[in-house]
């Protein structure tokens, strides 16, 4: 906690409001992300989660509010300047393209190129020798670079797009709800590969509304409710109850607890 | 204990073997090269006295084929994008048609009618592939309006110039001319000279062309047809840009996301499937010395039959140049195999329509097992 305090934060989003039409989706949330920690988004379907880590990777551009990336103000005009800057998202269900390859899946926009008489070629041998190193490293073992990735599990899917991420530079690294398709173990394993990227002192950004997922990894917690946040808890500062609690908007949970007996 | 493990190895070892062959299954080209095998063998044991392997023969539906290939290619590498271009056809006759008018009508230099249909048409893809980007459309609707649109007008030009849906008089125009050989040459004729001087190829015995051999020269329409499909396999499997056209036909949305140039690679596709139709119409009008209204007519679904034959995928993200030439090759193969074998053309149709409902069959079998659906 201490080291926290001494470094900057990576990414600051400032009293971000997002509106679309009448729908005020985002009424001013602010975030501050650092390097090397799991911030974990968490907030109920329509929260504004997606809404709101798609403003920091330059998919919508906030209707109010500043966004400040290594202390200077950014502004993404789209989602390859925020790329570009290292900031990269993986998304649950478009991540990866299942008849390609897994070589092919994690180059994808980044082909390494080899000129041979001045044409530029794809460099098939560098991108199947790192794609299997990578994968070797993440604990997937490929039975080949060509191997589609139709073939992968969800959450070897999620790591595969994990890996290309941190392959490729990010310094941010945002995950949209990663497990919330995922059996047990899969997300397990997706857990995993979230405490080795942010090990690397890469910053994450971990959505779910799974409260026993973010306790798994997570260093602070942020909740959002209706395009609002309560603040940001540190991790031994709030209890999986606490957390539940907010998520639901507070009182509504308590309410709910008391028409239910208690089993929520 | 250890008789278990040893039970545990021998079925992972099944499964290894199941999946090597599931792996040459998964090829796209197998079902082409399935099919050009069946059809040569069927030919070479139900035509061959025909005269369909002798020289002449063979130069025949080579050049069929190579014509369905020209098309194939621009429409494999759409297809393999996500889009379909259905105005292929009327572009093949719109393309000839402009040529004829601009060199034979307007008396301009036969390379320049080229060069300016070349650029025509090559804008119309352009422009097809910018209205399916910008509106969001099926481009199966957006270039079906084209399809009538460019025949429209290619009826309607040399109607109103000329009162007539043929002009003629285009080899004239172009004796001597440095562009149109390209198109309507021929190369190698000092090889098939020799071929015919041993008697390796049948030479005339009478007329005017005593001692020549029947077949003088491979044209430049199967020169075309090889370039094209080796440059459009290249580039798909061997390039940056080939792994973008699987990626924007794969999954657009995700292919965006990670900095793919989506659109410009399926506007480049668009304009790559209107040159393909412009060689074709090219070769075409060089060869007869004329151009029609109705040439081209139908020729989109031929292509696009041929390339789901190489084992494309409707849906986009997967398929192979090889694919949709043996695709073509097949098409040239049966289309004048029939005729040889004195089977009544008509039916190459109920051919085309079979083979598509097969191939379209195997592909989403393909499919489901790569992608692991059920
Ligand atoms: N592109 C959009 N246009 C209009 N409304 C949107 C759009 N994206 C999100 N919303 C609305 O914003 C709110 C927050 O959505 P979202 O950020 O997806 O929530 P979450 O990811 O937390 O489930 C929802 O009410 C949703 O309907
Ligand atoms: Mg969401």
């Amino acid at each position: 906690m201490n080291t926290r305090s001494t470094h900057e934060p990576i990414i600051q989003m400032r009293d971000i409001e997002k509106h679309f039409g009448s729908v005020i989706a985002l009424a001013g949330v602010s975030v501050d992300v650092f390097p090397g920690e799991c911030h974990c988004l968490l907030g109920d379907n329509g929260a504004g989660k997606s809404t709101f880590i798609k403003t920091m990777s330059g998919v919508h551009k906030p209707t109010h509010g500043e966004i400040v990336f290594e202390g200077k103000p950014m502004h993404f005009d789209d989602p390859r300047d925020a790329i570009s800057a290292g900031i990269a998202t993986v998304y649950q269900d478009l991540a990866m393209i299942p008849l390609m390859s897994v070589a092919r899946n994690f180059f994808m926009g980044n082909e390494p190129i080899k000129r041979i008489a001045g044409i530029p070629f794809y460099d098939k041998d560098h991108a199947d020798r790192v794609t299997m190193d990578e994968m070797r490293e993440m604990g997937i073992n490929l039975r080949g670079p060509d191997q589609a990735v139709g073939t992968l599990s969800g959450g070897e899917r999620q790591t595969v797009a994990i890996a290309r991420a941190v392959h490729f530079g990010a310094k941010v690294l945002i995950l949209d709800e990663p497990t919330s398709a995922l059996g047990v173990r899969q997300t397990s394993n997706v857990l995993a590969t979230i405490d080795k990227v942010r090990k690397q002192n890469i910053a994450v950004v971990f959505i779910t509304h799974n409260v026993r997922h973010a306790l798994a990894v997570g260093d602070r917690f942020t909740v959002l409710n209706r395009g609002k946040t309560l603040g940001t808890a540190q991790r031994g500062q709030i209890t999986p109850d606490e957390l539940q609690d907010l998520m639901a908007g507070g009182q509504e949970l308590a309410e709910l607890e008391g028409s239910l007996g208690g089993t929520v | 204990m250890s008789e278990t493990a040893q039970v545990t190895d021998l079925s992972d070892e099944r499964i290894k073997e199941m999946s090597a062959l599931r792996r040459a299954l998964i090829r796209p080209e197998l079902g082409g090269m399935v099919g050009t095998v069946a059809v040569f063998t069927f030919f070479l044991l139900f035509a061959y006295d025909s005269g369909m392997f002798n020289a002449q023969g063979v130069l025949n539906w080579s050049i069929v084929s190579a014509q369905f290939m020209i098309i194939a290619v621009g429409a494999c590498l759409l297809m393999i994008a996500g889009e379909f271009d259905l105005s292929v056809g009327s572009m093949i006759g719109f393309a000839g048609m402009m040529i004829a008018i601009f060199s034979v009508t307007l008396g301009w230099p036969t390379w320049l009618a080229i060069i300016l249909s070349f650029a025509m048409c090559i804008t119309i893809g352009a422009i097809n592939g910018f209205i399916v980007i910008r509106t969001g459309l099926p481009s199966f609707i957006v270039t079906l309006a084209s399809l009538f649109i460019l025949r429209g007008f290619t009826i309607y030009f040399p109607q109103t110039i000329e009162r007539k849906t043929i002009i003629g008089g285009i080899r004239d125009v172009a004796e001597g001319d440095w562009l149109a050989p390209i198109f309507g040459g021929k190369i190698g004729q000092p090889v098939f000279q020799w071929l015919g001087d041993v008697g390796v190829i049948d030479t005339f015995e009478r007329g005017t062309r005593q001692g020549q051999p029947v077949v003088d020269g491979i044209p430049m329409l199967i020169v075309w047809a090889i370039v094209l499909v080796i440059f459009g396999h290249v580039l798909l499997t061997k390039t940056r840009f080939g792994n973008w056209i699987f990626a924007a036909g794969g999954d657009a949305q995700a292919a965006r996301y990670v900095g793919v140039p989506v659109n410009r690679v399926k506007i480049l596709m668009f304009m790559f499937t209107a040159f393909c139709a412009t060689v074709f119409a090219t070769c075409q009008v060089m060869e007869f010395g004329s151009a029609g209204a109705d040439r081209g007519l139908l020729k989109e679904f031929e292509a696009i039959i041929a390339v789901v034959i190489g084992g494309a995928l409707l849906t986009g993200g997967y398929g192979s140049v090889i694919g949709a030439a043996l695709g073509a090759l097949i098409f040239g193969v049966v289309q004048q195999g029939l005729f040889f074998a004195g089977v009544e053309s008509s039916l190459f149709r109920v051919f085309l329509g079979v083979i598509l409902l097969f191939a379209v069959i195997l592909n989403t079998y393909i499919r489901r097992m790569i992608t692991g659906e059920r």
